[in-house]
């Protein structure tokens, strides 16, 4: 096959690059796409927004021919299209930037521009790939060293390389997966500017993102997904902040919980680390020199972006993690509540009764009481509104709302000293994300001292009493003030 | 529990299927052979349940290594400790047993047995202990090593019935005999059946008490279910219960191969062990890992052999198609398992499944 | 030792490495491509019985294709399991052995009976390489060898060429690295992890097919006698190259050399030694690069 040839197909609408009407999908039992349409004009930045879940990536990965819808059609420049695989979709030239990146740390960038060129047997010629690598960015003003290995890259970098190598496939459809998550705001300003050079040499883009001022500022047009349906459509220039939010949380919901700041004057510290450090295995130093506590009855919100140290902090805190130096102190007993909570907080294969008793399995000792365990689970779940046959169901057969709703409830079980919480509402449809956030304010009126990381700032700021900004390894506290936040996320201020 | 006891009679019942899947293929096989089936299907009754010294002394003789190391097969995959080299712990359990056995000779049995199979278990537990060792602290997958290990293991059986533990007269390849005291007792007069069948039998349900009842077991399941989440949720030492769920399977494959020599060979060999392994994972495999079960599945195992030596003697079928029967249901049981997850239905997983 | 003798060792060497060379390579491919195979060793037994069968034709061509057939057979259904199944790779892999030496041994029964033992079929000689088998000392051992040993002085470099020359060999290491990288570049992982299999099966099945055909002229019961598994060692003290894997597959044919010439030459030592070296070695080499540096990333992985 031959990427390089163009098919010949009518063109019937040249308005639209990219059509989807009706999209369906269903994953198990869960409903994905629910009858989406989405419609992109050529030559505009279109961006996709909606909440957690609302069924973004899943719609473009269709696009991208990665999954295959159940119902719905597609249509690229106006021609109906039926992908057997993304292979066909790069062929009719869509390009995706996915959010975790599909890059080959072991090999180097031009092995990895390369990769999808058909044939068995075809050469693979080390020299040619540099000279197409080095031939793009000249071009485009995306430069990468060919001979660089991937693992060696930045992130920013590393972005580059990915849309490279839908470039190097003649991508004239561009799909980027949240490009702006894992980059500083100075690099999310050249991004922008590239997209907008690339769209005004009449390209296509679409971005999926769920920042609704971003996509306001730099897209011509918007599209809104709220629970597999498209909400709200149209161009950016009649659409406002407000506007966008009310479709992409709903119209009947409200976003803020009732205000219970200020009722609790937080009280002695009880987490605190004095000059702490931590190098990981790799030898990184991940944290340095890190001072910081958190009192009982009160907030602190924790914000940086990736990589910036808050995971390391975060574990600290929650006596996950030892320092390799300076002092922690840290109560015996501590919730922790992580981001992964498939991976770090439940086995989805056991019942909620064992889940409940795994907080336990490190000390145990002896004949585990499953009696005892099986009521903690069935307080837990009525005390914390889990919605569940009861606690012989396997974690797995829960929604992630209801999942976390669990994780939280057996954190606090006991009333624990602290709490520590690494983005609580990530995956969660919006009640069950502000039901989560009420939980941490009653904790912390309970006296309970709190840490809350979410890499949603609008989230920690709306909770916290108190901000501290990771950055690089070191964490500095600011002011409960967007503005200030954000000058600290980049190292200023 | 009742969803304990629900997936137990849903996995019984995928094991079932897949057995019944197995059994009609190989039929299949048979017939086409040319083989009358009726006169093979008596052979392999007669051969494993047909009379009383056929179950005693064939099949139940057969199957008492087949639970013992399926429970050390079973105890690793529940931590999710893929230990493939129970053949090389066995061996060296063999080996160890003897070497203790000869060493003791004149010793009363009520010394020497025991002395025996705990010799057995600390050289099965030690030659885990070196891909556990590699393991924690290099890295290095037990799936590799432990395969390596089972050659090495194999070699150094070979080295002793050739060198310093062969027989006086140097005829044969193999050591001298155990001295009658020096053997574990037969439990029924006029048959084989010895007291490794009890032991293989009270091993199985302290397993499975101990898994479902303890902290410990309960560190183990969790561990092979969810690492991470062990780790994290239960600040479990994950690195510590792979290492001492690695020993203890180990110690079990080693306790097997004590029980072998001591039970039923009562000396030591090249072939000792004919692969039981590498049967024993498709025992764990078909008891989905549950210890009581392993009990039913090697016994199962313990018959098809008995009854294949049987089809082989009587019937002409040959033996080697019990390998096949073998590999058969580890498939079917895979198959099944993988229709029930298409089908929606949540399991737990397969045997096995790695914990990442 | 004399030069002859040493000659001899040698010689005898890379006959024992001929068969381990094809299986190893087999299931570097297969490796690269994030697949495990324990069960090489039943595609091995496989592909010697296949080659007895075959080559009752008279020719010991058509019995190195019918060796790489059942080969191949064996794989497919390795490969369905594992790829389009997504089973555990170990374990479908410990049932393909048991399947490879259960249904041979069977087959085998149920055909020749228990006089098969008798059973002789024609053998490929060696051919020496008129001048380069005149080289002293290696001359012998290299270059009068059967034609299928010579096969592999193209096949090691062809492949070579092919991992890292070819965007072929790109797909596969990029399938064992991070199928979904692969995926998202419009790659067919679980395409090319079955055309691994199939190549790795052929392979293996053309190992037991050269026992069968260039050494021993007969077939016997389990007469692969680990020899998939030792592959896999090799594979792994090859560091998953293709050079690698052929001087690893040539170290341990001469560990087989070796016990040989110790047991005729009646030297003190044990004979088992040098077999169970290259083992030993291949656990010092994982232990010394932690692990699996050099290994591809994905090796073992369930395919998503």
């Amino acid at each position: 096959m031959d990427f390089h040839r163009r098919a010949d197909w009518a063109v019937t609408d040249p308005a639209y690059a990219l059509t989807l009407h009706g999209i369906t999908k269903q994953f198990g039992s869960t409903v994905a796409l629910d009858g989406a349409d989405f419609d992109v004009r050529a030559g505009t930045l279109h961006a996709l927004l909606g909440e957690n879940g609302a069924g973004k990536t899943t719609l473009m990965r269709l696009a991208f021919g990665m999954l295959r819808a159940d119902a719905g059609t597609i249509e690229v420049d106006g021609t109906p299209r039926r992908w057997r695989s993304s292979a066909d979709a790069i062929a009719a030239g869509i390009g995706m930037v996915h959010q975790h990146f599909l890059l080959i740390p072991a090999m180097t960038v031009a092995e990895n521009v390369s990769l999808g060129d058909r044939g068995i047997l075809r050469g693979f010629n080390p020299r040619a790939a540099a000279d197409r690598v080095r031939r793009i960015g000249t071009e485009t003003g995306l430069v990468l060293d060919p001979a660089a290995c991937v693992a060696d890259l930045a992130v920013g970098a590393q972005q580059r390389l990915e849309i490279v190598k839908a470039l190097a496939r003649d991508a004239r459809i561009l799909i980027l997966d949240e490009p702006t998550a894992v980059l500083s705001p100075a690099e999310s300003q050249e991004l922008y500017a590239w997209l907008r050079a690339f769209v005004a040499r009449g390209h296509t883009v679409v971005i999926i993102t769920h920042k609704v001022r971003e996509a306001l500022a730099i897209a011509d047009d918007l599209t809104v997904l709220r629970r597999g349906r498209t909400v709200l459509t149209g161009s950016s220039r009649n659409l406002d902040e407000i506007a966008v939010i009310g479709a992409m949380i709903g119209a009947s919901v409200t976003a803020d919980a009732p205000a219970t700041a200020n009722v609790s004057a937080p009280g002695a510290a009880v987490m605190s680390l004095e000059h702490v450090s931590v190098i990981d295995e790799r030898g990184v130093q991940r944290l340095r020199d890190v001072s910081m506590e958190v009192r009982a009855g009160e907030i602190v919100g924790i914000a940086g972006v990736e990589g910036s140290g808050q995971h390391e902090l975060l574990r600290v805190l929650a006596g996950r993690l030892t320092a390799d130096r300076g002092h922690v102190k840290t109560p015996a007993h501590i919730g922790f509540v992580p981001a992964d909570r498939l991976r770090d907080a439940l086995v989805p294969a056991m019942t909620l009764t064992e889940n409940l008793a795994l907080k336990d399995s490190g000390s145990a000792r002896g004949i585990v009481n499953w009696d005892s365990y099986e009521a903690r689970a069935a307080a837990t779940i009525r005390g914390h509104d889990v919605r569940t046959s009861g606690p012989e169901a396997l974690a797995g057969a829960l929604s992630g709302g209801n999942q976390q709703k669990f994780v939280l409830g057996r954190e606090l079980e006991g009333s624990p000293e602290a709490l520590v919480v690494e983005n609580p509402t990530r995956g969660l449809d919006i009640r069950a994300a502000a039901h989560v956030l009420a939980e941490l304010r009653s904790a912390r009126v309970a006296g309970v001292a709190v840490a809350v990381y979410s890499s949603d700032l609008d989230e920690v700021l709306s909770i916290a009493d108190r901000m501290i900004v990771c950055f690089d390894g070191n964490a500095t506290a600011t002011a409960v003030d967007a503005g200030a936040v954000a000058r600290a996320l980049v190292g200023l201020g | 529990m009742n969803a304990l006891a629900r997936m137990v009679r849903s996995q019984a019942g995928a094991s079932v299927i897949a057995t019944l899947l197995a059994l009609l293929i190989v039929t299949l096989v048979i017939a086409a052979g040319g083989y009358d089936i009726g006169h093979a299907a008596t052979a392999l009754w007669n051969g494993s349940v047909g009379s009383p010294y056929s179950f005693f002394s064939g099949t139940l003789v057969r199957a008492t290594p087949l639970i013992i190391v399926g429970l050390a097969v079973a105890v690793a995959f529940q931590a999710g400790v893929l230990n493939i080299g129970a053949e090389g712990q066995l061996l060296a359990g063999a080996a160890a047993a003897m070497t203790a056995g000869l060493a003791m000779t004149g010793w009363p049995g009520w010394i020497s047995v025991p002395a025996e199979l705990i010799a057995g278990m600390l050289a099965g537990a030690a030659c885990a202990g070196i891909a556990a060792v590699l393991k924690r602290s290099f890295g290095v997958l037990e799936v590799i090593s432990t395969l390596m290990l089972n050659f090495v293991a194999l070699y150094g059986v070979s080295y002793l019935v050739r060198g310093p533990l062969e027989e006086p007269t140097h005829t044969y390849p193999e050591t001298l005999r155990l001295a009658e005291s020096a053997r574990l007792p037969v439990i029924i007069p006029g048959q084989r059946l010895h007291l490794g069948f009890i032991i293989a039998v009270v091993l199985a349900i302290a397993a499975w008490w101990f898994v479902r009842s303890t902290a410990t077991g309960f560190r183990i399941r969790a561990v092979g279910a969810g690492a991470a989440a062990a780790a994290s949720a239960g600040r479990v030492s994950v690195d510590r219960v792979v290492f001492g769920t690695f020993l203890a399977s180990g110690a079990l494959a080693g306790l097997g191969g004590g029980v072998q020599v001591t039970g039923v060979t009562y000396k030591l060999f090249e072939l000792i062990s004919p692969g039981y392994g590498y049967t024993a994972i498709a025992v764990a495999l078909l008891a989905r890992l549950n210890p009581l079960a392993v009990v039913v599945a090697g016994i199962f195992f313990g018959a098809l052999e008995a009854g294949g030596a049987g089809m082989q003697r009587d019937a002409g079928v040959p033996a080697g198609f019990v390998y096949a029967i073998e590999a058969l249901v580890i498939l079917g049981v895979l198959a099944v398992d993988r229709v029930r997850t298409y089908a929606g239905a949540h399991s737990a997983p397969v045997a096995g499944e790695r914990a990442a | 030792m004399s030069g002859g003798a040493f000659t001899a060792f040698l010689e005898s060497g890379v006959r024992f490495a001929t068969p381990l060379a094809y299986a190893a390579l087999g299931e570097l491919v297969v490796e690269r491509a994030g697949v495990i195979n324990i069960g090489l060793e039943g595609a091995i037994i496989c592909g010697a019985f296949g080659a007895l069968i075959a080559a009752g034709t008279g020719s010991v061509w058509l019995g190195f294709a019918g060796a790489a057939l059942a080969g191949v057979l064996l794989a497919a259904i390795f490969a369905f399991f594992v790829v389009t199944l997504k089973t555990d790779q170990i374990i479908t892999g410990t049932a393909m052995s048991m399947l490879g030496l259960g249904l041979t041994g069977t087959l085998y029964r149920t055909m020749y009976g228990t006089a098969g033992a008798s059973l002789h079929i024609a053998t490929i000689a060696p051919a020496p390489v008129p001048g380069l088998s005149a080289i002293p000392v290696i001359g012998r051992a290299f270059f009068d060898q059967p034609v299928v040993t010579y096969a592999l002085y193209a096949i090691v470099p062809a492949l070579a060429w092919w991992f890292y020359r070819t965007t072929g060999g790109l797909a596969l290491r990029a399938v064992g690295e991070h199928p979904e990288a692969a995926r998202g570049a419009g790659i067919s992982p679980s395409r090319v992890q079955w055309a691994a299999l199939l190549f790795g099966g052929a392979m293996g099945g053309i190992s037991g097919g050269t026992l069968v055909l260039a050494q021993v002229g007969t077939f016997a019961e389990g007469m692969s006698a680990g020899r998939g598994f030792i592959a896999i060692a090799i594979v792994v003290l090859g560091r998953w190259t293709p050079f690698g894997v052929a001087g690893a597959a040539l170290l341990f044919g001469a560990a087989s050399a070796l016990q040989t010439l110790a047991q005729t030459m009646g030297w003190g030592m044990p004979y088992q030694l040098p077999l169970a070296f290259p083992y030993l070695l291949t656990l010092v080499l994982l232990a010394s690069t932690r692990g699996r540096t050099a290994s591809p990333a994905a090796l073992g992985q369930r395919p998503a």
